[in-house]
């Protein structure tokens, strides 16, 4: 029997219901931007994204096309093309609820998750801003005699599980193992996710555990609910070691996604051809 | 005398400030600051010292491989001897605001978010502010949104927070005893009333204060030369609009 689930994308994005806890992966992880497409398309609303730890064009856009109605991140950002647009006005027009947060603290609530621990302790962040609005965030005095500091004020957060994650790969093998590389925030992602959808460029017919050094870089198949392939499927984000970010395409969007109906505009062509 | 950009003299003063590191390790959004420590770098490997550089945003200068929380682990562990932060606006106490302006629950104008911030600036000992804009609108009296304190309370862990900031038009230290920056450096077309004029808060002069240094000819040509391609990689935008490489 095959050892995985290979689905089409449209498959993938109807496993992804209305009001679900979504993870999403940074620009440098492998940005799903075909499925996004699609889940656009399809109308999909009140997203809750959780960015590990930021998100670029991705949420931008699913924020622009109404799909979101909150979102946990550290930063929302075009990078060197600026200021997430859509992200920003949703903000200041009060359309969506931004939980700020900081990287480390949105790897440490996944990682509590990982674990199976309900919560996880954090140092700094205290006196910031960003804890005074937390509400779901406590501060208690460090209980333990033996390690850190007597009476230290330590920050605690909750664990979060995600209800579903998708992001793209480059490779899977052909038992569904998936190559992350480096990028290790992934198998944190999965980890923390009840559901978890791979797109990726190809499967090889080759096994990752044959070799230490693939094994060592690849997430096993075992947290996977299924895998589409889809070429370029993280256009026009970077494929990290596969192909890098296409500029011209993301500063036209960068400019073009300024005001609504320019954004509009650029949808209906990214979409539709 | 060699035309020197600002950008490049911008590059030249913090590369001054890195001699002493071991590891310096740059975030999102910084081609100057990352620039800056790997000109320190290429610098220590000519007088036969090793400085690691971790530049986040590169897949070839990046020393981590355990995702992308293991800058947060490694500065915790205080294996990062300098970092960089921004801000959307800073004020005289240090504090940073990376969130945006006006208040928080009706806020005016929104930026991306704090990042990293609101660990680094507790962990690492020598935090290096560095915002281009010089205006009173950047150096405020007080920060609309706190993404990480100048200062915490005795009993908060705290070996870390800023040390220096730098803009385009003048570099400050920062004296954590008297919460106040005293403004070390400035550029050569300017004058203390000026800054003085730019700056929204109220800050120390040094008795020595003086000029921002030019960057000798060795400098340039390593940073031209050789950093330019380098930083390409990571930030090719910069790269091309500063050196056309």
């Amino acid at each position: 029997m095959k050892q995985f689930d290979e689905l089409s994308l449209l498959e993938i994005v109807d496993e992804v219901k209305d009001g679900d806890l979504i993870g999403i992966p940074a620009d440098y992880s492998g940005v799903p931007m075909m499925f996004t497409k699609e889940l656009i398309k399809k109308g999909v609303k009140d997203l809750k994204l959780y960015c590990l730890p930021l998100t670029t064009i991705q949420g931008d856009m699913l924020i622009g096309s109404g799909c979101v109605s909150e979102i946990e991140a550290a930063a929302v950002t075009l990078g060197e093309f600026g200021l997430a647009p859509r992200f920003s006005e949703a903000v200041e027009a009060g359309h969506i609820l931004i939980k700020d947060s900081t990287c480390p603290a949105l790897h440490a609530q996944l990682q509590a998750t990982e674990k199976s621990v309900p919560f996880m302790p954090l140092r700094g962040v205290i006196g910031s801003d960003i804890q005074k609005y937390r509400k779901d965030w406590q501060v208690i005095e460090n209980p333990m005699k033996c390690s850190g500091h007597k009476n230290e004020p330590i920050l605690l957060l909750p664990a979060v599980q995600l209800d579903v994650l998708i992001f793209h790969a480059p490779c899977v093998d052909k038992n569904g193992n998936i190559q992350i590389g480096r990028r290790r925030e992934l198998a944190t992602l999965t980890h923390a996710s009840k559901k978890v959808f791979v797109t990726t460029e190809q499967i090889l017919d080759i096994d990752f555990f044959d070799n230490e050094l693939s094994a060592a870089t690849c997430l096993p198949a075992l947290y996977v609910d299924g895998i589409s392939v889809v070429e370029n499927g993280a256009w026009p984000c970077a494929l990290p070691g596969v192909y890098g970010q296409d500029n011209d395409e993301i500063k036209k969007y960068s400019i073009a996604a300024k005001t609504q109906k320019g954004f509009e505009e650029y949808m209906q062509n990214y979409l539709f051809n | 005398m060699i035309e020197l950009k600002r950008e490049e003299l911008l590059i030249s003063q913090l590369a001054d400030l890195l001699v002493n590191d071991k590891h310096i390790a740059v975030g999102a959004a910084s081609p100057i600051p990352g620039a800056a420590a790997l000109l320190a770098k290429e610098e220590a490997k000519l007088q036969n010292n090793r400085i690691r550089v971790t530049i986040l945003h590169s897949n070839k200068y990046n020393n981590f491989t355990d995702g992308a929380r293991e800058l947060f682990d490694c500065a915790a562990q205080g294996r990062i001897d300098t970092f960089f932060l921004g801000g959307v606006q800073i004020d005289g106490e240090a504090n940073i605001n990376l969130v945006g302006t006006g208040s928080y629950t009706k806020i005016q104008k929104r930026f991306p978010g704090s990042f990293g911030s609101a660990l680094m600036y507790f962990v690492v000992p020598q935090i290096i502010l560095f915002r281009e804009e010089h205006s009173p609108r950047t150096l405020v009296d007080k920060v609309d949104f706190i993404s990480a304190p100048g200062f915490s309370d005795e009993n908060i862990y705290r070996p870390g927070g800023p040390k220096f900031l730098l803009t385009n038009r003048a570099l400050f230290k920062f004296n954590k005893q008297k919460k106040r920056f005293c403004l070390l450096k400035i550029h050569n077309n300017e004058s203390i009333e000026n800054i003085i004029k730019l700056t929204g808060f109220k800050f120390d002069v040094d008795d020595k204060i003086t000029n921002m240094s030019i960057p000798n000819k060795t400098r340039i040509d390593i940073l031209r030369n050789k950093i330019s391609y380098m930083v390409s990689e990571f930030y090719p935008e910069f790269a091309d609009r500063i050196w056309g490489v």
